[in-house]
């Protein structure tokens, strides 16, 4: 009888193991209303999917806000003739299966006109597929990944399977080697320890990290992986810690980095840790991120852009509880980018399934100045925005260090 | 070498937390036979709790006298962590005391599943991991040996301290004291303990209350130690604790704090050693609970020996 239990307990151990991932919540962002405009024909939904709770939600809550104040600002503008606009957040929880739940959740509605999101590459590659069947334009505010737009082989042979996805942040073949040229180049590091979570967005920004620095001279002189969900490093730091780098490049996102930075720290090893745009948030630094740590992140510094002012004036009023965080102005840049399309696909008709080729078509000439810049797009469906930024902690904060762009 | 012995002390530091929690899987199986799967949201629940004790109690001023705040973080935690499992063996458990073996089983993962939602809805900023204060001696001690320097912080050696200063006091305490034979009787036969005098129901709940004060001090620990508390912990070291417990023999003391420290040197070890790194760590530990359980399902110190709870 008792071994019985037992043997039942490690079979729903392992159950649990397996669904761990489980559930999805969803939320739905009322749209604000200005009844001066015509909105007789009823209401169109934008579709956010981002990660609403877990360890990334502070970087998806600033997306779906920022998403949120866009349409807001159209309804008040009636920017869309005779519709009210409304978003529709889903949480897809930073895992791949529950985002490809959601978009189909929000597919399957007529009213959806288009998706913002994903903020994790690894999601984006679940939800382009689905939405691409119902032609459901998707513009992420965050994905950094190359192959999503210019497919697996994109040094080589670049090969769009997505016309429906759209991007508005610069990527990892031009953020990796970027982050190596300013650690081996400016910053002097020649032995460097490679941690990653194993993800797409990670391991991808980490190899082609990898790539640029050892064409500059560097040395990778350890690699190692964590699990996603690991919380004690203290195991992966002592199996780099004897090659003694001098600096540790992580590619992943900042619930593990900030505290891995802190706990090298800890066990001796007080080097920078330098990461990609998935630890560029405060809570990297309050979850042990320490003085010193780097890392790069898509565009110039928000709070720097003339463009950007009147989104953060925008943002602060609206009175959010959520920071707009790293990719706040670049979801209402693609918020934006697809209201602007959408007003000029229906321009004197009404939304119907039909209507959706024009949408797509009217992203891919659309132009326009956003809060982060210029927002225009390429063959691929990539942001020609190229600036990338790099951060460093100092005082407890991210401070802009240097903009620019990778040129070879 | 050096790396060698700084693995080995990781693994103990890690083996010393999941001992903690696997003491009251342990104990509360060898009692009613019940294995406690909310176990490892109560540690989290703990660690949530004694983080509220310093936030929300401990007035400023004393925040960095670790003598002061860390004993009253450990009593908050271990308190919250206390009531929560009374409340839970008094209303989840104990009505389905005489129902077939699954259906606890599974209420037991409804606490976990409803502890763990609750957490993060309502403690602030809790759908993220949330910053835990270090409130204790920030020291780590280097050792230069052989090829290298190995290093151990002071909140590491506490864990270790406490888990095994733990572990024998509860041994004592079962073996030696009056409501310690109560359980003994009670794991035994509860009907029969009920004839001799013993009072079966509070000698389950005072079962229940040890192992959620040890799951709340392995919170406190926990949060020191990593400096950060996150909802999703109570599940992974709840199964890690629950694989201890299984290694060494439910329902024995000795077994689960053995099987403790034995998962936290494969865990460490087998990153550093086996193909596939640190990667693969978990699949080892599962490996070998596998092994274990087809060549010695009743554990490695299961039943013939055993000192039931």
């Amino acid at each position: 009888m008792r071994n019985q239990t037992v043997k039942a307990g490690v079979l729903v151990a392992g159950a649990l193991l397996l669904a761990a991932c489980g559930t999805n919540k969803t939320e739905s962002g009322a749209g604000g209303g200005n009844q001066s405009c015509d909105q007789s024909k009823g209401t169109l939904v934008i579709g956010v999917i981002a990660p609403q709770s877990g360890g990334l939600s502070a970087l998806g809550l600033g997306i779906k806000n920022s998403a949120q104040l866009a349409a807001d600002q159209a309804n008040e503008k009636c920017a869309v003739k005779g519709y009210k606009l409304a978003v529709q957040t889903e949480d897809d929880q930073a895992t791949a299966q529950v985002g490809a739940q959601a978009a189909t959740r929000l597919s399957s509605n007529a009213n959806v006109v288009g998706v913002v999101g994903t903020l994790n590459s690894s999601v984006a590659q679940s939800v382009q597929p689905i939405l691409k069947g119902k032609n459901i334009v998707q513009i992420s505010p965050a994905n950094t990944n190359p192959s999503l737009t210019r497919g697996k082989d994109y040094g080589t042979a670049p090969k769009r399977d997505f016309e429906t996805y759209f991007r508005v942040c610069a990527t990892d073949d031009l953020q990796g080697p970027f982050a190596a040229k300013y650690l081996v180049g400016k910053a002097g590091k020649k032995s460097i320890a490679i941690i990653t979570d194993g993800k797409t967005y990670g391991e991808g920004l980490a190899a082609e990290f990898k790539k640029q620095a050892e064409k500059d001279g560097a040395k990778i002189v350890a690699s190692a992986k964590v699990g996603e969900k690991d919380t004690d490093f203290a195991g992966v730091i002592a199996t780099i810690k004897g090659s003694n780098p001098d600096a540790i490049y992580y590619g992943g996102e900042y619930p593990q980095a900030g505290p891995l930075s802190k706990q090298a720290k800890d066990a001796g090893l007080a080097v920078p840790v330098m990461g990609g745009d998935g630890i560029y948030d405060q809570k990297f630094i309050d979850l042990g991120g320490k003085e010193g740590d780097l890392a790069t992140s898509v565009g110039a510094p928000t709070d720097t852009l003339p463009s950007a002012k009147a989104f953060i004036d925008a943002y602060k009023a609206k009175g959010f509880k959520d920071d707009f965080s790293a990719y706040g102005a670049f979801s209402y840049d693609a918020t934006n980018a697809i209201i602007g399309s959408l007003a000029k696909a229906i321009e004197g008709g009404d939304w119907s399934d039909s209507k959706r080729a024009d949408l797509i078509k009217n992203v891919q000439s659309y132009s326009a100045q956003g809060a982060t810049g210029e927002i225009k797009f390429d063959e691929y469906g990539d942001s020609t925005n190229k600036l990338l930024t790099v951060y460093k902690v100092s005082g407890g904060k991210w401070v802009a260090d240097e903009t620019g762009t990778f040129g070879g | 070498m050096a790396t060698l012995l700084q693995q080995l002390i990781n693994g103990l530091v890690l083996g010393g937390l999941i001992a903690l929690i696997a003491l009251g899987y342990t104990m509360v199986y060898g009692i009613i036979q019940l294995i406690n799967f909310a176990h490892g949201e109560v540690f989290m629940v703990g660690g949530f709790a004694s983080l509220a004790t310093y936030s929300y109690v401990l007035p400023d001023g004393l925040k960095s006298d670790w003598w002061f705040a860390l004993p009253l973080m450990a009593i908050g935690g271990a308190l919250v962590a206390v009531i929560l499992a009374v409340i839970m063996e008094r209303f989840a458990y104990r009505p389905l005391r005489n129902a077939p073996r699954l259906a606890p089983l599974i209420t037991a993962l409804g606490v976990s599943v409803i502890l763990k939602e609750a957490v993060r809805l309502w403690y602030p900023g809790a759908t993220a991991p949330v910053p835990f204060p270090r409130v204790f001696v920030n020291k780590t001690f280097t050792f230069e040996v052989f090829d290298g320097s190995i290093t151990i912080g002071s909140t590491a050696i506490l864990m270790i301290v406490v888990s095994i200063v733990g572990a024998i006091i509860l041994q004592t305490y079962i073996t030696r004291s009056r409501m310690g034979r109560a359980m003994r009787a009670t794991a035994q036969d509860p009907d029969t303990a009920r004839l001799m005098g013993v009072n079966p129901n509070r000698t389950i709940v005072l079962t229940f209350v040890i192992g959620a004060a040890l799951a709340g001090i392995a919170g406190v620990l926990y949060g020191i130690q990593i400096t950060n508390v996150d909802t999703e912990v109570g599940f992974l070291y709840g199964i890690f604790a629950f694989t201890a417990a299984v290694l060494g023999g439910v329902g024995s003391i000795k077994g689960a704090v053995i099987g403790g420290f034995a998962i936290g040197l494969v865990k460490t070890l087998s990153g550093q050693y086996l193909p596939g790194g640190t990667q693969y760590d978990l699949v080892w530990i599962f490996v070998i609970l596998i092994a274990v359980l087809v060549f010695r399902p009743q554990g490695l110190f299961g039943e013939p020996e055993r000192v039931r709870a």
